[in-house]
């Protein structure tokens, strides 16, 4: 379990693994500097495109709605993309393929986790979060509620989860960018920071959504390209693929089957939950559905990124049997491992089928990949400070240019942050934090967010003690988990003996919420109660929903 | 929204029937993905040599149509709800904002 999910969240074991990095320089021989050029060029060209978009934006991006949300006027189409590639990061591009790399089979049952929460998010949330939400997930949450409580517990929920899975992108990209273009970690990691602090404090939502399009369609198209030339090579046939992989492999058929990655269902159970209602509070995607101007574009939004995703899993699964099949050449090994690891299965097989000019291309993508992630995170961090705490809790009074302003100044911090923390975690074992943001936007965000908009029920006292209840016990568990407690405070066995303890915290967190809900006799729980059925017409029919702008 | 016109939303069959017909749909599909999801899963989890079948030629095990075969089926679920969507529910809101406002 503990190797499956570092070969998931392929960055970070770049970052455990420092023979790793030493690996990857012994592959700048003469041979390889071309490579490194055409990279370089199609990276700079990426960049000056999307600064050039930024510009563009900031053109446009005047009001608070256009900074937060992109004046309301993404189509449901582009916000798909937006969506799908906010979730195709280059941990999963990366990590999925190497999985597939490494195990087979499977690699294909963590896409598929990652897949089938979208389908309960559209069923269940996409349309209400339109019809009630403005900038960010805690308006939605607060809205019948006592609002300073709701918004400092969501806000504090939202910084929590963009910071943690910040540390993950940030250390990956200078991890991989010392890999792929030879360039100094800690240089990677500032010029990371300083291009999503422009993207996103000059263009706002409109830049940070272009750019992820920009890359999602890069990524889809190389993505593509690869599994096709692998395909070809195969002659179309998946019986060729899978029989030259497993010949590769010595002719052990495990690769074809699941080799007990699910053989403890408990484990298995509390890894969808955090997968499935994770997804569903993570703030950098659910700002997303504020930025399309009606309820009938949010759920469009969903219907084109679960295709998208899907289509990418299943590349990203032809891919990774493709590089078993395909990538065999000395030149990629170091002894009977993979130059840079599985999570650069991908990476060598782009070389493969394309030579150096593709893999170059395919180099730019995957740092397109983190730059456009980060700037989403950084935007969503930035929002719940200037939104949710500042406008709605310091200063309610503020003006929409004061708001505006805290806004490019949160920016500038989490920015700053983010570099700060990409540099101090550096060599740190930092496999945990995706697990924790996970389970911390499945126990804390997502039960608060899910139970405001079905339980009428549901009262300020109970929302704020199950929220934090939620929040802490994922804390506290992924601390006592095998990560943290056993590999980096090496105590000893694991008191709690599941990377993923969401089963039990969003338990706790929807148990909180209820118990001190129906506990709950105070004035202020009545009027919670009498505000439901006015948030519930409004999420079912969107009369009086914030609609899109006028430009 | 005032008193006044949440009574009058309230009281629109076109309302009732779009919460009824929605929720129901939402529902219905939403546990149709878990009940798929949850028992692959176990599945893997209590039956493993289930996976070990070969379905075609002999390499192609049962585990490869399966697991595509659920990316596709959540992708087809969302492809129904929102033309279903598209088809009854936004005409019923319109419908409804017709009258109140």
């Amino acid at each position: 379990m503990g190797t499956m999910m570092k070969a998931l969240f392929g960055l970070a074991v770049m970052a455990v693994a420092p023979m790793v990095y030493s690996a990857g320089v012994d592959v700048a021989a003469p041979a390889e500097k071309v490579t490194n050029w055409s990279a370089i060029a199609m990276f700079v060209l990426f960049v000056a495109g999307t600064l050039y978009i930024t510009y563009w934006a900031a053109q446009r991006t005047k009001s608070a709605k256009d900074f937060y949300a992109a004046g309301g006027g993404i189509t449901g189409l582009q916000n798909g993309l937006a969506i799908a590639g906010d979730y195709m990061s280059a941990a999963s591009f990366l990590g999925i393929t190497g999985m597939v790399y490494l195990k087979g089979y499977d690699g294909l049952i963590f896409a598929i986790g990652f897949l089938v929460g979208w389908p309960i998010i559209l069923f269940l949330m996409s349309e209400r979060l339109r019809n009630l939400g403005k900038y960010t997930f805690a308006d939605v949450a607060a809205y019948r509620f006592k609002q300073t409580p709701i918004r400092v517990l969501a806000a504090f929920g939202g910084v929590a989860v963009v910071i943690l899975y910040l540390i993950a992108q940030m250390v990956g990209a200078g991890k991989l960018i010392e890999l792929l273009f030879g360039l100094d970690f800690n240089y990677a990691v500032v010029l990371v920071g300083v291009l999503i602090i422009a993207y996103v404090s000059f263009g706002g939502m409109l830049a940070t959504t272009w750019v992820q399009i920009i890359k999602a369609v890069l990524l889809l198209s190389g993505s593509t390209f690869i599994a096709i030339a692998v395909m070809y090579q195969m002659g179309f046939s998946f019986e060729t693929l899978f029989k030259t992989a497993v010949e590769n492999r010595g002719n052990n058929m495990d690769i074809l089957y699941s080799g007990g990655f699910v053989s403890d269902p408990i484990n298995a159970i509390s890894l969808g939950i955090a997968l499935m209602f994770g997804t569903a509070g993570l703030p950098h995607i659910l700002m997303r559905f504020f930025t399309v101007p009606d309820a009938k574009e949010a759920r469009k939004s969903v219907f084109y990124a679960t295709g998208f995703i899907g289509y990418f899993y299943i590349l990203a699964f032809i891919i990774g049997f493709g590089a078993i099949a395909l990538v065999v050449s000395a030149e990629y090994m170091d002894g009977t491992k993979l130059i840079g690891g599985n999570n650069m299965a991908a990476i060598h097989l782009s070389h493969v089928v394309g030579g150096d000019f593709f893999l170059g291309f395919i180099s730019a993508v995957a740092f397109a990949t983190i730059l456009a992630v980060v700037s989403g995170l950084t935007l969503a961090g930035a929002s719940a400070l200037s939104h949710d705490i500042y406008a709605n809790v310091i200063n309610p009074n503020a003006t929409e240019e004061q708001e505006t302003k805290i806004a490019k100044m949160a920016t500038l911090v989490i920015g700053g942050l983010a570099i700060l923390f990409g540099i101090g975690f550096k060599d740190q074992n930092i496999a945990f934090v995706v697990a924790l943001a996970f389970t911390i936007a499945a126990s804390a965000n997502f039960p608060v967010l899910i139970m405001s908009m079905f339980w009428s029920g549901m009262t300020t006292r109970g929302a704020v003690i199950g929220g934090w209840l939620g929040l802490i016990s994922a804390v506290v568990m992924v601390v006592l988990g095998p990560v943290v407690w056993t590999q980096i405070l090496q105590m000893g066995e694991a008191i709690v003996p599941y990377k993923f303890p969401a089963l039990f915290t969003v338990i706790i967190a929807f148990v909180g919420i209820w118990f001190f809900s129906i506990t709950d006799k105070s004035a202020r729980a009545k009027e919670d109660k009498e505000g439901f059925e006015a948030q519930f017409i409004r999420s079912q029919t969107g009369i009086g929903a914030e609609g899109a702008s006028s430009h | 929204m005032d008193q006044t016109k949440i009574e009058k939303i309230k009281s629109l069959p076109q309302y009732d029937q779009l919460v009824r017909e929605r929720s129901s749909l939402a529902w219905k599909l939403s546990i149709a993905m878990l009940v798929v999801y949850y028992g692959y899963i176990l599945l893997l989890a209590f039956d493993p040599a289930f996976f070990t079948t070969i379905v075609a030629g002999n390499y192609i095990s049962i585990g490869f149509p399966l697991g595509v075969g659920i990316i596709i089926f959540a992708f087809l679920l969302t492809g129904y709800y929102v033309k279903k969507a598209n088809a009854d529910f936004d005409e019923l809101t319109a419908q409804i904002k017709k009258e109140v406002e």
